[in-house]
């Protein structure tokens, strides 16, 4: 299984794709918003997202699992 | 240390924030032969400010909350050191009321309004009331948080789309979103409130009637230890992406003499209202017919303040350290508050061009040209690492001359001489912005830079 994990913490701004979506490497998969930033996260590897673990609005930290690709 | 009036002079100050606003606090305080006190977290070990302190005091790990947020480790350091004031800068802990209260409390001075003052301004609701009470037009918009969606949705239907739906704790250009129509502002209640939630600490929303092609102009403000309250004219703020400035001048073009005066007056009154002390400004948004609204008032220090401080010649940071000393400002009327020229300013941020993001590295060249009228406020210097963690602004340019045009040109040729390596930045966008129709001219509104990019302008 893999995941996609917060790389700092912040808030869940904006989720660029839903649940059975196919992402590849290097897409942006989310978007955090942290001290006035807008801080996008990528998938590292190919893969179909499994689970949203996050909804808008949701506080995240460092290391917090995002998505579950399978 | 006393002055010759007998007044009380403060020799320490700490200085609680980083980067480039640190730095310009410590020039000040250098020629008023004040100490200065720094803290820093690990990220910033190696940046200029740390070094150029008289004491410097690691507080923590990279992340705000671990670091500069902590205010009573903050507040700790500076009563062990014996400072006699902490500067919070912008940003950070700079209007956070609880932290200017526990300053007071512990004696020492917060430069800056006094804490109920940050208070009743932080909360964007009740500024709007106390506005309103004091006469000065307020964007129209509901007086009260929306309790729900549908007293949200009844009141945009009667103000009519689009309106911006706001947090009220927040500020900054965070936590609003513009909704067109009853879908989307349904789509992004939820969600708006949970984000101001983490965000702000409360998710209380209010609905604001959105205006189109606005100018986004404020007032610096000045609140003498006499009671006395001063303007410092006006900046125009309008080139912004995400609702964030990157561009600032003043005066503002575009603007008629009596636009300019109404606006100019207004703002006193406003700050006449709380009867503010230190450095404020009053953020006004101006419709196409000129009509200016108040939008909300920041309680300290702001990023563009070189750009007044070209024009007018005053040291704001002199002058919010000799306020805090209880000491008038030294004029005796706003007469001899007089403006020269023009002055712009750019923010460079450590961002992709296209997408804004941030794109944090090491700043392995940075390179700025020197002279007369050119300003730069830099935190860092080559080598240092722009670190994820915070604001990813490199550096303030800031250009001065005699005319708009002169300043606008000036400005060309300085930035051409701007060389930045190892990050992306935003440096491709200020040609972008110089060269369009609308900058030249004047007309631009909060949407220009938008219309810019898609070569629309």
């Amino acid at each position: 299984m893999k995941e996609i994990q917060s790389s700092m913490a912040g808030t869940v701004f904006q989720i660029l794709v839903g649940e059975g979506d196919s992402v590849s490497k290097g897409q942006t998969v989310l978007v955090l918003e942290s001290m006035k930033m807008e801080i996008p996260v990528d998938s590292e590897q190919d893969g179909t997202v499994k689970e949203l673990k996050v909804a808008i609005g949701d506080f995240v930290n460092e290391g917090d699992v995002l998505a579950v690709l399978a | 240390m006393f002055n010759r009036k007998g007044q009380s002079m403060m020799k320490k100050i700490l200085i609680a924030n980083r980067g480039e606003i640190a730095l310009r606090i410590i020039r000040t305080c250098k020629k008023m032969n004040i100490e200065t006190i720094a803290v820093y977290s690990e990220a910033d070990a190696d940046l200029p400010f740390v070094k150029q302190a008289d004491y410097s005091f690691l507080i923590g790990p990279s992340p705000v909350v671990q670091s500069y947020l902590k205010a009573q480790d903050i507040l700790d350091i500076a009563i062990k050191e014996g400072a006699d004031a902490i500067h919070p800068g912008y940003g950070l802990l700079s209007e956070n009321a609880h932290f200017a209260k526990m300053t007071e409390e512990a004696g020492i001075r917060f430069i800056g309004p006094s804490s109920s003052i940050i208070a009743s301004m932080g909360d964007k609701i009740k500024a709007r009331k106390t506005m309103i009470d004091a006469g000065v037009p307020v964007v129209p918009g509901q007086e009260s948080m929306a309790e729900d969606l549908e007293s949200a949705v009844k009141f945009a239907d009667k103000a009519g789309y689009p309106v911006m739906l706001k947090a009220s704790n927040g500020g900054g250009g965070v936590g609003m979103v513009r909704c067109n129509d009853e879908q989307a502002l349904t789509q992004h209640f939820e969600s708006t409130k949970k984000r101001s939630e983490s965000y702000f600490g409360s998710g209380d929303l209010f609905i604001e009637k959105y205006i189109p092609n606005a100018k986004h102009i404020e007032v610096q403000i000045f609140g003498s230890a006499d009671g006395e309250i001063y303007h410092l004219y006006e900046r125009n703020c309008s080139i912004q992406r995400r609702n964030q400035k990157i561009i600032e001048e003043s005066p503002s073009p575009q603007l008629t003499d009596t636009a300019r005066s109404h606006i100019l007056k207004a703002a006193v009154q406003a700050a006449k209202a709380v009867d503010y002390r230190n450095a404020g400004t009053i953020e006004m948004i101006v419709d196409e017919s000129e009509n200016a609204y108040f939008l909300e008032m920041n309680t300290r220090l702001q990023v563009e303040h070189p750009v007044t401080e070209m024009i007018t010649g005053i040291d704001l940071v002199e002058w919010q350290i000799v306020t805090a000393q209880n000491i008038p400002v030294p004029i005796t009327g706003q007469h001899q508050i007089k403006e020269n020229g023009h002055a712009v300013e750019f923010r460079l941020y450590a961002e992709d061009p296209v997408t804004f993001y941030p794109s944090p590295g090491e700043l392995t060249k940075a390179s700025f040209p020197e002279g007369e009228n050119i300003r730069i406020d830099f935190g860092y210097e080559q080598g240092n690492k722009i670190t994820p963690y915070y604001d990813p602004m490199i550096a303030k340019i800031i250009i001065s001359d005699e005319t708009r045009e002169a300043c606008l040109m000036k400005a060309e040729k300085v930035l051409d001489e701007v060389s930045i390596e190892g990050v992306k930045s935003n440096l491709p966008l200020f040609k972008t912005v110089l060269n369009s129709e609308s900058f030249k001219s004047g007309h631009y509104h909060t949407q220009s830079l938008q219309q810019m990019k898609k070569g629309e302008n």
